[in-house]
């Protein structure tokens, strides 16, 4: 197409493209390994004078979020990006954005989380903010994390609500791959200037944050909920349109030569590409084996999983994190999701991936073959 | 003396019905301040007693936008307020933090001083009397040495925290303290604060009716004796640099404490010890006063 350049991107600086391309008029930063070159490149295009948008450089995450906040509030779409100890950092914060119905996109560079200190792909980080209130997506590819970005500007802005976009440390983050940019006029029509029904203006005055009874929020938490449920529905509109006019589609929820499969592995962010070749070489062997890669976290599309795993015997859950005294946390999730659905796949909750452990092609391969027929253990696995 | 009128408009930011304690001159001071700020304003109020005077969705007591941040995040959110306000080319809206000093001198004290680091322009307002108490009266790093607070009962045993030397050391260009005792000196200083642009810092002394132990009519009779006595001088600072004090220190300082209930188990030792510490510090502020070519002495009057 010719309203879109082929470039040759790591994952965080198509990242930087998005943002640049989203036109965020506010963004506060802070480096941290590894996302500092998301940062560093929106920065260098603000030098330029190609982005046009108040960076500030605060003292640290915490800050970063709380900055946001009031900036989204007062009616400026608002961008930023950390990882790991700087997402946790947020924590109080990304509940108080949620809460305050700021549609923040904040990009997180899915990272080990200390102690002890490490800097390897662990979705530890992320999946540990579940409660707060964002919509979070998780990609697998440099291209996948611009497209998202764009998309969940597109999201956030509908239901007013914050939206993570998940890569993973290095495997997506630092990764260089060739991707199509899209032409500013492209992204400008996909995505109207943010134009919020409330905000903090002198000229007509509304407050944000005054103390509430509890019916005022127990009603304003059922309103977020509401608000969460029509996510499934418009992220998936907002992928089709975005597909119309990018020619990309990635869904909420990805079925992987699905068709026909007994069993069926489920997994978030990178692990899905090495999972698509482990894929292809057990179906080469004769084995009806597929590939769900849930997109969207939160909301959970719990309709969706089900739909796509109904009739498959196994279910195997690939885990980059670990929820001490649960284990995975994707496993523990869908297990959630399937309760009660009729011949509800067994599922087998592998911890593959923690800590940024490799988990190849074959590795992949021998722990769908272990898991066929076998019984299900209601513990996570360590299968390193 | 330029001594403006002392007219709080006749419809005032601040209203009547807000939720303050009776006999607190947190509204008081903060009607005065809004009066001079105009409706053009957004203010950011953390967790603190103006949080509460702000009053209870779906009320306000203020007739501007107030954005409640966390406890320790106001310097951080009156910056991004700020950025997003200047990008929608509202640069003459004034963004002002109301903060008690808990929020300004302990947990929100890293993100002001990045704030004041990076001269975001926006007025800081510390609201401070001396303690958390809308917790019910525990120290902070604002608590004088010696104060009886719920977390001190044996008295506070070390010095509040100097502020003032504080932000001014950050280079900013306006830091002050000021007292409702005090009222044309207050007024003028919020005044040349908004016509300012960059990071400024006003705190206010505001004595807590019950923290301290002050009956309920006494809480301006107690800023004045704060000043009088040199424990809370009045003071300015431009850029970091010229300091001008504005008051001057005409009482020993057991006329203050002695009004006090947060002080009544002081030993005579520990108010000679106190007095020696005001007088230190009023021949420190003096010094710093001769060094800078600040304007023309300008002597704040009591009301």
């Amino acid at each position: 197409m010719n309203n879109q350049a082929a470039v040759l991107l790591t994952g965080n600086h198509a990242v930087a493209w998005a943002a640049r391309l989203a036109r965020p008029k506010v963004a506060p930063v802070y480096p941290i390994t590894p996302q500092t070159p998301v940062l560093e490149l929106l920065t260098e295009f603000q030098a330029r004078g190609e982005f046009d948008a108040e960076i500030i450089t605060v003292e640290s995450e915490h800050s970063v979020m709380s900055a946001c906040i009031p900036a989204s509030l007062a009616g400026v779409r608002v961008f930023t990006a950390t990882a790991s100890q700087g997402l946790l950092l947020m924590h109080e914060l990304l509940h108080y954005a949620a809460g305050a119905r700021a549609p923040i996109v904040m990009a997180n560079v899915n990272r080990t989380v200390a102690s002890p200190w490490a800097f390897w792909p662990d979705q530890t980080d992320s999946l540990a903010q579940r409660d707060t209130g964002w919509i979070q997506f998780y990609v697998e590819s440099a291209q996948e994390a611009l497209d998202t970005v764009l998309q969940a500007y597109r999201v956030a802005e509908q239901v007013l609500l914050p939206v993570m976009v998940n890569l993973d440390a290095f495997y997506v983050s630092h990764a260089l791959e060739p991707v199509s940019v899209p032409a500013q006029a492209m992204v400008d029509a996909y995505l109207p200037p943010f134009d919020p029904p409330h905000r903090l203006d002198p000229a007509r005055p509304e407050s944000w944050g005054n103390v509430v009874s509890q019916d005022m929020y127990y009603r304003h938490r059922q309103a977020a909920e509401e608000a969460m449920a029509r996510v499934p529905g418009l992220a998936a509109d907002a992928d089709r349109e975005w597909a119309e006019r990018s020619g990309r589609s990635w869904g909420v929820v990805e079925r992987y030569r699905c068709d026909g499969a007994a069993s069926v592995i489920v997994t978030l962010g990178s692990m899905c590409g090495t999972a698509r070749d482990a894929v292809d070489a057990l179906r080469d062997a004769g084995q009806a084996v597929g590939l769900v890669k849930l997109r969207l976290f939160r909301p959970l599309p719990v309709a969706a999983l089900r739909a796509a795993l109904v009739g498959v015997h196994d279910a195997i859950v690939l885990d980059r994190n670990h929820s001490p005294g649960i284990g995975g946390v994707l496993h523990q999730e869908l297990r959630a999701a399937l309760y009660g659905l009729p011949d509800a796949p067994h599922v087998h909750g592998l911890l593959a991936g923690v800590g940024g452990v490799n988990v190849p092609v074959d590795k992949i391969v021998s722990l769908v073959r272990a898991c066929q027929g076998a019984p299900v253990r209601a513990e996570s696995q360590w299968v390193r | 003396m330029d001594t403006p009128g002392l007219d709080i408009s006749e419809r005032p930011m601040l209203c009547a019905g807000h939720a303050a304690c009776p006999g607190c001159i947190d509204a008081l001071t903060v009607r005065h301040v809004l009066a001079m700020l105009g409706p053009d304003t957004v203010a950011v109020i953390p967790p603190s007693c103006m949080a509460i005077i702000a009053g209870p969705q779906p009320y306000s007591s203020l007739r501007i936008p107030v954005y409640q941040p966390t406890l320790e995040a106001s310097a951080a959110a009156a910056s991004g307020l700020r950025r997003a306000l200047d990008a929608q080319g509202k640069r003459d809206t004034t963004v002002i933090v109301l903060a008690g000093d808990g929020g300004t001198y302990d947990i929100g004290f890293q993100c002001l001083s990045s704030a004041a680091e990076r001269n975001e322009n926006f007025i800081y307002f510390c609201l401070d009397n001396e303690g958390y108490m809308n917790t019910g009266a525990q120290k902070s790093s604002s608590t004088p040495h010696f104060a009886w607070t719920g977390s001190t009962p044996a008295g506070k045993a070390t010095r509040k925290k100097n502020l003032i030397e504080i932000m001014a050391a950050h280079g900013v260009p306006y830091v002050a303290s000021a007292s409702a005792s005090h009222l044309p000196d207050l007024r003028r200083k919020v005044a040349k604060a908004k016509a300012l642009r960059g990071t400024r810092l006003i705190t206010l002394l505001i004595p807590c009716l019950d923290g301290w132990g002050l009956p309920d009519d006494a809480g301006l009779a107690a800023a004045r004796l704060a000043v009088e006595s040199g424990a809370f001088p009045l003071v300015e600072v431009e850029d970091g640099q010229r300091y001008t004090i504005n008051s001057t220190k005409t009482r020993p300082i057991g006329d203050y404490l002695g009004v006090q209930r947060r002080y009544r188990h002081l030993s005579a030792e520990q108010i000679a010890a106190l007095q020696a510490e005001i007088d230190q510090g009023w021949a420190r502020l003096q010094r710093q006063a001769s060094l800078g070519a600040g304007p023309a002495p300008n002597e704040a009057r009591a009301m």
